[in-house]
């Protein structure tokens, strides 16, 4: 099946970010496809090349990246809720891009679900 | 685009005191663009978002409630609000910015269980 | 319908507006709405009696976490994330109450 994925909070702060991530890994064992990760909201912190976590911690950011470099997911960061949070080309991690809210409109549209993650 | 899927947006949040309610509103005016067979149901504080009268001078935010008014030339006509939500706060249609179809608890998960996407925030 | 509840019963009316409106279907507890399902605590009752009517799930790894792997309601069933990929195949739709 084809899944999209919708990341409606930050990373460290709100457990959804790391439940949307195991969430992928398990579907991609499974054979699904994971079609397109939105980030929206305060989600879009998830996007900040900047982030760095303690040595002993998971590097979210990162890891999320991976997931574009090994699997080839589309990671998207909504265009308006990154400006107003102050993420911007200049400091978006590898593996990111920034487009339009209608992203998330063609996420539902093109997959077979369309799972939230966020509070 | 050919496939029309029916998209709901669910709403549970109040306005002002999270962004939640104002981002939500442009997911909805976009995905008027897309032609979809869209709701929007208020449950819960959601129904707030829709309280006549909102004056957001005093707190230096943006009104956006009156960007409910603009839905219907967005053709965004299927608004819903739970009855059970609505009268726990206190509140009639009269107070409602907008014209909703009030649905009982049990209509609105029969509601939900047609859609083909369910976003909340 | 798959439905899937991300916060404690005891702070959040999440569940409670979900169990009120619902009829029937999947309901799926994670984070730390896990705490739901957890025997001893005041909603104990609501989950029963929502098992009556619904299948009621709990994504063990959140329960791991916060100290209570055996403390589960009995009925509830436990899932990894693999079974979490599974609900939301095996239903039509799903639904965060967010």
């Amino acid at each position: 099946m084809k899944f999209g994925i919708v990341v409606n909070e930050g990373p460290y702060q709100h457990q959804a970010s790391d439940t949307a991530y195991l969430f992928c890994k398990a579907a991609m064992e499974k054979g699904h496809e994971i079609w397109r990760v939105f980030f929206y909201h305060d989600g879009v912190n998830n996007a900040s090349k900047l982030t760095e976590p303690p040595q002993d911690d998971r590097h979210i950011v990162n890891r999320w990246g991976k997931l574009n470099e090994e699997h080839g997911v589309d990671l998207v960061v909504c265009v308006a809720a990154a400006l107003r949070r102050g993420i911007k080309e200049e400091n978006l991690a590898k593996g990111f891009r920034i487009s339009g809210l209608g992203q998330m409109v063609e996420a539902g549209v093109k997959t077979d679900r369309l799972i939230v993650f966020g509070d | 685009m050919s496939e029309i899927k029916k998209f709901m947006f669910v709403n549970r949040k109040a306005p002002h005191g999270t962004i939640y309610a104002l981002e939500s509103l442009e997911v909805v005016l976009i995905t008027a663009a897309f032609d979809q067979d869209v709701s929007l149901v208020f449950l819960d504080d959601g129904v707030y978002q829709l309280k006549k009268g909102q004056q957001t001078k005093g707190i230096a935010t943006k009104n956006f409630s009156p960007a409910y008014l603009a839905l219907e030339g967005y053709d965004i006509e299927k608004l819903y609000v739970e009855k059970e939500s609505m009268q726990a706060r206190g509140l009639s249609e009269e107070d409602l910015l907008v014209d909703v179809t009030v649905l009982g608890r049990a209509e609105m998960g029969e509601l939900m269980n047609q859609q083909d996407v369910v976003l909340s925030f | 319908m798959l439905h899937i509840i991300n916060k404690s019963p005891l702070t959040n009316c999440a569940l409670d507006s979900c169990l009120r409106v619902v009829q029937s279907g999947d309901i799926l507890l994670i984070e730390d709405a896990v705490y739901a399902a957890t025997s001893g605590n005041v909603f104990e009752d609501k989950i029963h009696e929502a098992m009556g009517r619904c299948k009621v799930y709990v994504l063990q790894p959140d329960l791991d976490a916060r100290g209570f792997s055996d403390r589960i309601i009995d009925g509830v069933s436990p899932v990894d994330y693999g079974g979490f990929v599974d609900l939301t195949t095996t239903n039509k739709n799903c639904q965060s109450w967010l």
